[in-house]
């Protein structure tokens, strides 16, 4: 046991790459994946056509995939240089936007016909519309699917571990090979990703039942 | 002085399917014009057509006067209009709109939903918004309700938001399509009589609706619609009471057959 707090400050600096790989993706993800998601929606099929094509093409490609493409293939057509934290961020953000697309898409059309009339009726321009009766509604509906794709890009940040990303897990690797505790450090390992989303799905059960008493 | 609403034959088809088959209708300033007909002869579409909600497939729509929508290569003859975002914007800000449904923003108050228009479209200030908000709300009696969500009003209470928010807008026209189809009966007096003391300040109404009472008592002409077409219309006291035509007296029959003795 003792052996294993030595390791505390390596876990730390382990958990800090997956805390903040997980929250800039996160925070680029979702507006990107509003901005896709109301191109899906639009009529115009110069805004659909590319949304459409967006979301097909990162939903369907493997994270892994995305990661090692942008890690290994990427660099060689980019004019700069990419290391593996910018690799991973952008494999993790464009798949993650794409399913917030699709999230955002469903919760605008979740919100029925009547709502559209109405701001129309007042003369309110299209913008105004969606930014104050629409989406206001509409994310509302969605937070428990936004929140869902928040755990599951959390757990997908371990994968930037395969292009030596420093996250918790490349870290547990680091310490099982030099020590030869494979079963201590994974299992820790697997204990604090545990901690970090079981918080986390709490929170998403509170958040349902919470909407669904406000309904 | 011009009229309110001029409708010069207006056609709207949906796909193959022709809702309103050449429709003429003049409204005046300050008068009632309830419109009825059986559930497809296209009453609710050509209450829609007026504030452009939607886009007639041909004719013209005068509103004070002023065609709505430009002729295609500005040829005055052209019988294809078209229509601007922003035109149509303003006709709408115009023209108010009671809906079926309520339609109130559910994630506003009473009062925020009676702002919002004011607000965003006209661009009141806050302060002078929320007052005439208020007086809106005293008007069609729920200035205790300013602060309560839509969820926690009933049918009737919702309604009658609908129309304060509508009005809020200070519209030329305002256009109920039926608004009190989708409440319990005994909340269905509560609107009408919103709408009426409305005509009585003189506000111009195009009224959709199966309240046959009501017409009969508030409509300063009701026109009967039938297959898109306007196939009897008069004066309430003609229409109702002295039909002249076979589809009039059916639909009122329909209406009539189960009265109190």
């Amino acid at each position: 046991m003792n052996e294993l707090l030595r390791y505390v400050p390596v876990f730390a600096e382990g958990l800090w790459g997956t805390v903040r790989i997980a929250m800039v993706c996160l925070c680029a993800s979702l507006p990107l994946g509003l901005i896709v998601g109301m191109g899906r929606y639009s009529r115009k099929w110069h805004w659909a056509g590319p949304a459409r094509i967006y979301v097909e093409v990162f939903r369907n490609t493997p994270v892994l995939v995305l990661i090692m493409w942008f890690f290994f293939a990427f660099p060689t057509i980019a004019p700069f240089d990419v290391d593996a934290y910018t690799a991973a961020t952008l494999a993790l953000t464009l798949n993650s936007s794409a399913f917030f697309a699709e999230v955002f898409r469903a919760g605008i059309q979740s919100i029925g016909r009547g709502q559209w009339d109405a701001a129309k009726a007042l003369g309110m321009s299209y913008r105004w519309q969606m930014q104050r009766v629409i989406l206001p509604q509409a994310i509302k509906r969605m937070i428990p699917a936004i929140t869902n794709r928040w755990i599951e890009l959390f757990k997908l940040t371990s994968l930037a571990s395969v292009i030596a990303y420093p996250d918790l897990i490349h870290t547990a690797k680091l310490i099982a090979s030099a020590y030869f505790n494979p079963v201590q450090t994974f299992t820790i390992a697997a204990l604090i990703y545990f901690a970090m989303i079981y918080p986390m799905v709490r929170m998403l059960y509170f958040i349902e039942a919470k909407l669904k008493r406000g309904d | 002085m011009e009229d309110a609403i001029n409708i010069v034959k207006l056609h709207k088809s949906f796909g193959p399917l022709e809702v309103l088959k050449g429709i003429d209708l003049n409204v005046q300033r300050g008068e009632t014009v309830v419109i009825l007909g059986a559930s497809g002869s296209g009453k609710s579409t050509l209450l829609r057509c007026i504030n452009f909600l939607e886009i007639p497939t041909a004719g013209r729509i005068y509103l004070k006067g002023k065609l709505i929508g430009t002729p295609i290569n500005g040829d005055p003859n052209a019988s294809l209009l078209q229509y601007r975002d922003k035109e149509l914007q303003a006709v709408r800000t115009a023209v108010g709109m009671v809906f079926q449904h309520f339609n109130l923003f559910p994630h506003m108050t009473a009062l925020q939903n009676v702002m919002e228009g004011q607000v965003t479209v006209l661009g009141r200030k806050k302060a002078e918004a929320a007052e005439r908000g208020r007086n809106l709300l005293a008007k069609v009696g729920l200035a205790e309700k300013a602060d309560e969500y839509p969820a926690r009003l009933s049918g009737g209470q919702q309604q009658r938001v609908a129309i304060a928010r509508a009005l809020a807008m200070d519209p030329d026209v305002m256009l109920f399509d039926e608004v009190t189809s989708a409440l319990d009966p005994e909340l269905v007096g509560e609107v009408l009589r919103v709408m009426r003391s409305l005509r009585d300040d003189g506000m111009t109404m195009v009224i959709v609706t199966h309240e046959l009472g009501f017409a009969y008592h508030v409509a300063d002409r009701v026109i009967f619609l039938n297959q898109g077409e306007i196939y009897e219309a008069g004066p309430p006291a003609e229409v109702l009471g002295r039909p002249q035509r076979e589809k009039t007296i059916q639909f009122l029959n329909g209406h009539n057959q189960f009265r109190l003795p």
